[in-house]
């Protein structure tokens, strides 16, 4: 039996070693040759004296932090009415199914939406505001990602506000919380596991976004992302994209320290309080 | 009252946004005029170029022949993988597993496609259909792992011990207990795997060369020529693809619940009984 089974799992093996490793190691090592595949620290000197890659990170983390911010904002209080609603998981379906079409066409919707003469412009015509350039700037790239990510911040906090035992929103109300304490004391401490994974789910997408950037920011918003596609299919130096790469790593990193250690230890404080 | 009121409203708001742009879409796929703007009338023409369209039928074709041999070749990998890492003694190893297991579930696209592009050039291997289906297999393997694995742990070991003592050969252990066991987990492991593939975007972007395309890749391509209700066609006809696996995925699922719900309920009776 245990060679059988060893036996089966030879190719899950290589798929780890060939595409999890190698690629890992692969692209630490391309970020530290040259052009002329020369072994050099330049690109990451390069990386850490020029203002303009410093400048470009800065703003990257800035969008993702804005569209996790704003999507957050939206996406708590629809996760929360949603756990109220009869019918959950048709309701649940339809906030999913947007996220089963393809993220270039619902792009392209917005081309078609925000475009110069598109409704949106219309809309503001007819109300007397005029066109305004909405398509190509900061905002519209802000817009659709966004949109883009609106799913998958409600999923995760939904999914933690089910589990929340509704005893203990009775008894703060018994104890005389007025609505507003059940949920700054109560609520949110006890879902914030699900604001983490959405974070999580969210905020590093954001930073990577480079079709967004290319087909509605115009090319104004230069995220990570966009840098590393422009630095290995257009510009063809692929150890200063490697490198932004290495640098993308290391921010997901950060963030998952930040947003997953406090989690596992909730989970076995709650598993020991239900024995 | 007031506050159902609000909610609802809210959540009202929420799905026309979540909807807008695709229904936009799609009612624009039926417009005779050539852009998204004015609805002059209605007309098939769209659907007609579409359909007469031999690149784009091409294209179609290849990405669900993509997505359907990745989606297969990562649900077998993937299933012998989760059952690999239950099988381990130690949590450290079965923990460490699942950490690299995870790496690809949580990296960026980019990475994954700049990566995979500097090791597909690394061991020499063409950019082209091979290359976007390894990649794609690749990328669909963890979501599998992580959707069989629970399956796997909640496979009782007593049912194996009682099949190897009634004389199962472990080939008909695995064929005719295991599999039937973790088979729900299996088919959502597919499944998951496939929408992956048919939706990427960025890795295959990356790692497509120039005679391959798919979907996304082309979409993207003609997107950023300016807009062509041909696309609008599209994305109505794959509009109504994607509710079609939706709705299906919503009933087996609910059809595996509840088959469970009634194994449970079976067994809670046959306790009592004894």
């Amino acid at each position: 039996m245990k060679q059988s089974k060893r036996f089966f799992m030879i190719p899950y093996f290589i798929w780890i070693g060939l595409f999890v490793i190698a690629p890992l190691v692969l692209i630490l090592y391309q970020s530290l040759t040259n052009t002329q595949h020369q072994f050099t620290l330049q690109n990451y000197a390069t990386y850490g004296t020029s203002t303009t890659y410093l400048h470009m990170s800065l703003n990257s983390l800035w969008y993702a932090f804005l569209i996790t911010a704003i999507t957050l904002l939206i996406s708590y209080p629809a996760a929360y009415f949603l756990s109220k609603l009869k019918h959950q998981q048709l309701w649940l379906l339809l906030i999913i199914l947007p996220t089963w079409i393809n993220l270039l066409l619902k792009a392209y919707a917005f081309i078609g939406l925000l475009s110069r003469t598109g409704s949106v412009n219309q809309f503001l015509t007819f109300v007397g505001i005029g066109p305004q350039q909405l398509l190509f700037s900061d905002a519209s790239f802000l817009l659709v990602a966004t949109y883009i990510e609106i799913p998958f911040m409600i999923l995760p906090i939904y999914n933690a506000i089910v589990e929340l035992n509704p005893a203990l929103i009775n008894a703060s109300r018994d104890l005389g919380a007025t609505n507003w304490q059940t949920f700054r004391r109560v609520i949110f401490p006890l879902t914030i596991s699900g604001v983490k994974a959405g974070v999580q789910a969210v905020f590093i997408p954001s930073l990577s976004l480079f079709m967004l950037t290319r087909l509605i920011g115009g090319n104004r918003v230069i995220t990570l992302g966009t840098a590393i596609e422009e630095h290995f299919m257009t510009t063809m130096n692929w150890g200063m994209g490697s490198t932004i790469g290495v640098v993308l790593i290391v921010m997901m990193f950060i963030i998952m320290a930040l947003t997953n250690d406090r989690r596992k230890k909730r989970r076995e404080v709650n598993d020991d309080e239900e024995n | 009252m007031k506050k159902i009121k609000f909610s609802s409203v809210y959540l009202v708001l929420v799905f026309i946004i979540l909807y807008i742009p695709i229904f936009y879409l799609i009612f624009y796929s039926f417009n005779q005029g050539g852009n998204m703007n004015h609805f002059t009338g209605f007309t098939w023409a769209h659907y007609q170029e579409l359909f007469s369209d031999k690149r784009m039928l091409v294209i179609v074709l290849d990405t669900f022949l993509i997505a359907i041999l990745s989606s297969l070749f990562a649900t077998i990998i993937g299933t012998f993988g989760a059952l690999g890492i239950a099988g381990r003694k130690s949590q450290r190893t079965k923990s460490a597993l699942l950490t690299l297991n995870n790496v690809l579930m949580v990296s960026p696209d980019v990475i994954i496609g700049a990566s995979f592009l500097i090791l597909f050039s690394a061991l020499g291997i063409g950019l082209g259909f091979g290359s976007v289906l390894l990649s794609h297999i690749a990328f669909s393997i963890p979501i599998v792992v992580l959707l069989v694995l629970p399956k796997v742990n909640e496979l009782d070991p007593a049912l194996l011990n009682a099949a190897q003592d009634l004389g199962a050969t472990n080939w008909q252990t695995f064929s005719r207990v295991i599999v039937p066991y973790i088979t729900p987990g299996i088919f959502s492991g597919f499944f998951m795997a496939f929408t992956y593939s048919l939706d990427d975007f960025a890795v295959t972007f990356f790692v497509t060369g120039n005679g391959f395309t798919t979907l996304s890749v082309e979409i993207y391509s003609r997107a950023r020529q300016g807009i062509s209700l041909e696309i609008n066609a599209l994305s109505a006809v794959m509009f109504l693809f994607s509710l079609l696996l939706v709705v299906g995925y919503y009933f087996v699922n609910r059809y595996s619940h509840s088959r469970r719900q009634k194994q449970r309920r079976h067994a809670k009776s046959e306790v009592t009984l004894s």
